[in-house]
C-alpha cells in the first residue's frame, strides 16, 4: 500500500532528487524556464526533470506554452531565461552529435511528398550512421523500422499518397530512425483511428522499455496520457501545476469519490468524502440487498479540469500556491 | 567515418534522387517540356527574321541567348522558389532536425537545380542544332567558352537564388520573384539586341547576371561578326567573367549568413503558423 503526502507550498522548482540519487541519470533537467514575447509571459518559471526510460506527458490547455516548452528543449527556439539541460547539454548550444541523439515528431509535416517511404527513411537514416556507438547501432534498419510502424505495404509508395494516419506513422518512423535516446512527440495520435492509436501506444511502450528511450509527448487525449505516461505534467498559466503519475494526480485532487449501487431494482449515486466508511455503513444497513456496487475515484479528466481551473483563477494568488509537489511514501 | 563527409555524400544522393523525381513526376516533366516547346516555337517563328544590321537569323541568336537565360532563370527563380516552398512545408525544418541535415539539404538542392539546368541546356542545344542553322556546336572553341560560362553562371546565380529564397516570406510572394526575373529577361538582351534599348535600361540590364550569361552563351555559339550588335561591338569576355565572378563572390558571402539566419528561425510553430496563414488566404 502506498500513502500519499503532499505539501502545499513550494520551492521554485519541482525538480525532485532524492539524496544519493545520481544526477547523471537525468535526461531532462529544466529549472525556472521563462519565455517572454514582448510583454507577454508565456512561460513563467517551468521546472521539471525526466530520467532515462521515462515517458512524460505534457498536458495543458491551448496556449499554455506546451509547444514553446518542447521547442526550447528541441533546440529550435531560444529561451528568455532559466537553466535547461537536455541529455547533459544546453539545447541552445547543442551540436550535431547532440542532435543525433534526439528524435523529433512535430504536429504537421507535409515535406518530401515526391519521395517514396523507404527511400526517404533510408536517406534520413544515413545521416545518423557516424553517430553509432557500441551497443547502439544507428540508424535503425530500414525494413525493420517500416515493419515496426506497419508501413510494409506502403514502402514503395510516394509520401504524398499516404493517408493521414499512414503519414503520421511515417513521421514517427522518421523521428526514431536514428534510434534517439530522447524522443519528442507533439500530439502524435491526432487523426488516428482507434486501432492505429492502439498500435501506436504499443510502439511507444516498446521504445521506452526495449530501447530505454526517454519520451516526452504532448497530447489533448487524457486517456492516452494515462495509458502511456509514467508521469504527467500539467502546464497551465505558464507553469507546471502538477507533476506525478495519473494515479497520484487523481488521488491528490479527489477528496470525494462516487459510489453507485442498486437496491430492489433502483439505482443510487452518492458522492462520499470517505467512500470506505460509506460503503461499510451501506452494507451494515442493507446487507445483501445491495447490488452492482461501484466506487470510482475522480478520473484524470476531472483532476485535469480542476487543476487547470484552479491555475487559471488562482493566477493572482502568486505562483507558489498553485504549484505543489508531493511524494509517494511506500508504507 | 567523418560525419561531415557522410552528410556531403548524403547530399549528393539527395540531389540525384530529387533529380530523378523531377523526371518521373508527370506534372514536373510536362512543365519542363511545355516551357521548352513554347520557347522553341517562338524561336522557330523568328527563324527567317534577321538580327538587325546582319543577315543572321534572329531565331538562332535567341536560342544562343536562351541557354544563358536558362541558367540565370533556374539559378535565381527555381532555387529561390524551392527554398520558400520547402520552408513552408517543413522540409527545411526536417533538415534542421537531422544531424548535419542542412549541409546535405543544400548540397542536394544545388545538385538538383544544376542537374535540371544541365538537362534543360542539353535539350535546347540538341533540338536547336537540328532545327537551326548557324549554331557553332561542332567546334572545340565553342565548348571551351560555353562550359566555363555555364559554370561561373551557376556560381553567380545559385547563391543569389538562395538569398532571394530566404528573403521572400511565403511561396506566394515568391511568385513575384518569377515575374521580376521574367521582366529582367526582357531588358537583358535575351530576345533582342540590348543596343536597341534606351541607355538607362541598358545600364540596369548590365547590372544583373542574366545579361552577362546571355552575352557569354551568344559569344560561344554565334559567329564572331555578330559581336557587332553588342555593346561596344565586342563579346567583352573579360567583363563577363568579372561581373559574374563579382556576383558569385557577393552571393557566396551573403547566402550562408542568410541561410543560417533562416534555419535558426525555423520551428514547428513557425511552419504551422505559415500553413495556417496560407489556408486563411485560400479560404478568405
Amino acid at each position: 500500500m502506498s500513502v500519499l503526502n503532499w505539501s502545499g507550498v513550494l520551492s521554485p522548482h519541482v525538480a525532485r532528487l532524492a539524496p544519493g540519487e545520481p544526477a547523471g541519470d537525468l535526461v531532462l533537467d529544466v529549472r525556472d524556464l521563462r519565455m517572454r514575447y514582448g510583454r507577454n509571459d508565456v512561460l513563467s518559471g517551468v521546472s521539471f526533470t525526466a530520467r532515462r526510460g521515462e515517458v512524460l506527458a505534457l498536458l495543458g490547455p491551448n496556449g499554455a506554452g506546451k509547444t514553446t516548452t518542447i521547442e526550447i528543449l528541441e533546440g529550435f527556439r531560444m529561451r528568455s531565461s532559466g537553466q535547461v539541460s537536455v541529455l547533459g547539454t544546453d539545447p541552445a548550444h547543442g551540436g550535431e552529435a547532440w542532435r543525433a541523439r534526439i528524435g523529433v515528431v512535430l504536429q504537421s509535416w507535409r515535406d518530401h511528398g515526391k519521395w517514396q517511404v523507404r527511400e526517404l527513411l533510408a536517406h534520413l537514416g544515413s545521416y545518423y550512421a557516424p553517430y553509432a556507438a557500441p551497443g547502439l547501432p544507428r540508424p535503425w534498419d530500414v525494413d525493420e523500422l517500416i515493419a515496426t510502424v506497419g508501413l510494409d505495404e506502403q514502402a514503395r509508395q510516394r509520401v504524398r499518397r499516404l493517408s493521414g494516419g499512414q503519414r503520421r506513422r511515417l513521421d514517427v518512423a522518421i523521428g526514431i530512425v536514428g534510434r534517439p535516446e530522447l524522443l519528442f512527440l507533439d500530439e502524435p495520435t491526432a487523426g488516428f483511428d482507434p486501432e492505429a492509436r492502439r498500435e501506436f501506444h504499443d510502439l511507444v511502450h516498446r521504445l521506452a522499455d526495449r530501447e530505454e528511450a526517454t519520451i516526452m509527448l504532448t497530447t489533448h487525449d487524457l486517456d492516452e496520457a494515462e495509458k502511456l505516461a509514467d508521469r504527467i505534467l500539467i502546464l497551465a498559466g505558464g507553469r507546471i501545476v502538477a507533476d506525478g503519475s495519473a494515479d497520484e494526480l487523481s488521488r491528490r485532487m479527489s477528496t470525494q469519490a462516487e459510489v453507485r449501487w442498486s437496491r430492489d431494482g433502483q439505482r443510487f449515486v452518492h458522492s462520499a468524502d470517505e467512500p470506505t466508511r460509506f460503503v461499510r455503513e451501506l452494507f451494515r444497513q442493507y446487507g445483501e440487498s445491495v447490488e452492482d456496487l461501484e466506487v470510482r475515484r475522480a478520473s484524470l479528466e476531472d483532476t485535469y479540469m480542476a487543476l487547470v481551473r484552479q491555475a487559471e483563477t488562482g493566477a493572482g494568488l502568486g505562483g507558489d500556491e498553485v504549484t505543489r509537489t508531493f511524494t509517494v511514501v511506500a508504507g | 567515418m567523418n560525419a561531415g563527409w557522410v552528410a556531403i555524400r548524403a547530399g549528393g544522393r539527395r540531389g540525384w534522387i530529387e533529380l530523378r523525381h523531377t523526371f518521373t513526376t508527370p506534372s514536373d516533366l510536362v512543365t519542363l517540356v511545355v516551357w521548352t516547346a513554347i520557347l522553341l516555337t517562338v524561336m522557330l517563328w523568328m527563324r527567317t527574321t534577321t538580327v538587325p544590321g546582319t543577315h543572321f537569323s534572329l531565331g538562332t541568336a535567341m536560342l544562343a541567348s536562351m541557354i544563358g537565360m536558362t541558367v540565370a532563370f533556374n539559378g535565381l527563380a527555381t532555387l529561390g522558389g524551392i527554398l520558400t516552398v520547402e520552408r513552408e512545408d517543413g522540409t527545411l525544418l526536417r533538415a534542421k532536425a537531422t544531424p548535419n541535415g542542412m549541409t546535405g539539404y543544400l548540397i542536394g538542392k544545388v545538385i538538383t537545380v544544376s542537374g535540371t539546368i544541365a538537362i534543360g541546356v542539353a535539350a535546347t542545344l540538341i533540338t536547336g542544332a537540328f532545327l537551326f542553322s548557324g549554331l557553332a556546336v561542332g567546334s572545340a572553341a565553342t565548348w571551351l567558352t560555353l562550359i566555363p560560362v555555364l559554370l561561373i553562371g551557376l556560381l553567380a546565380t545559385l547563391p543569389i537564388g538562395a538569398v532571394l529564397g530566404s528573403l521572400f516570406p511565403s511561396a506566394r510572394s515568391a511568385g513575384l520573384l518569377t515575374l521580376a526575373i521574367g521582366g529582367l529577361a526582357a531588358i537583358s538582351g535575351i530576345f533582342y539586341p540590348i543596343t536597341h534599348l534606351p541607355h538607362w535600361l541598358q545600364w540596369i540590364g548590365q547590372a544583373f547576371p542574366m545579361y552577362w550569361l546571355g552575352l557569354g552563351t551568344r559569344s560561344a555559339l554565334l559567329p564572331a561578326n555578330l559581336a557587332s550588335v553588342e555593346i561596344g561591338h565586342s563579346w567583352r569576355h573579360l567583363a563577363t567573367f568579372g561581373v559574374l565572378t563579382a556576383w558569385a563572390v557577393a552571393g557566396l558571402l551573403v547566402a550562408p549568413l542568410l541561410l543560417r539566419w533562416v534555419a535558426r528561425r525555423e520551428s514547428g510553430s513557425s511552419v504551422a503558423a505559415r500553413r495556417e496563414k496560407v489556408l486563411r488566404q485560400v479560404a478568405g
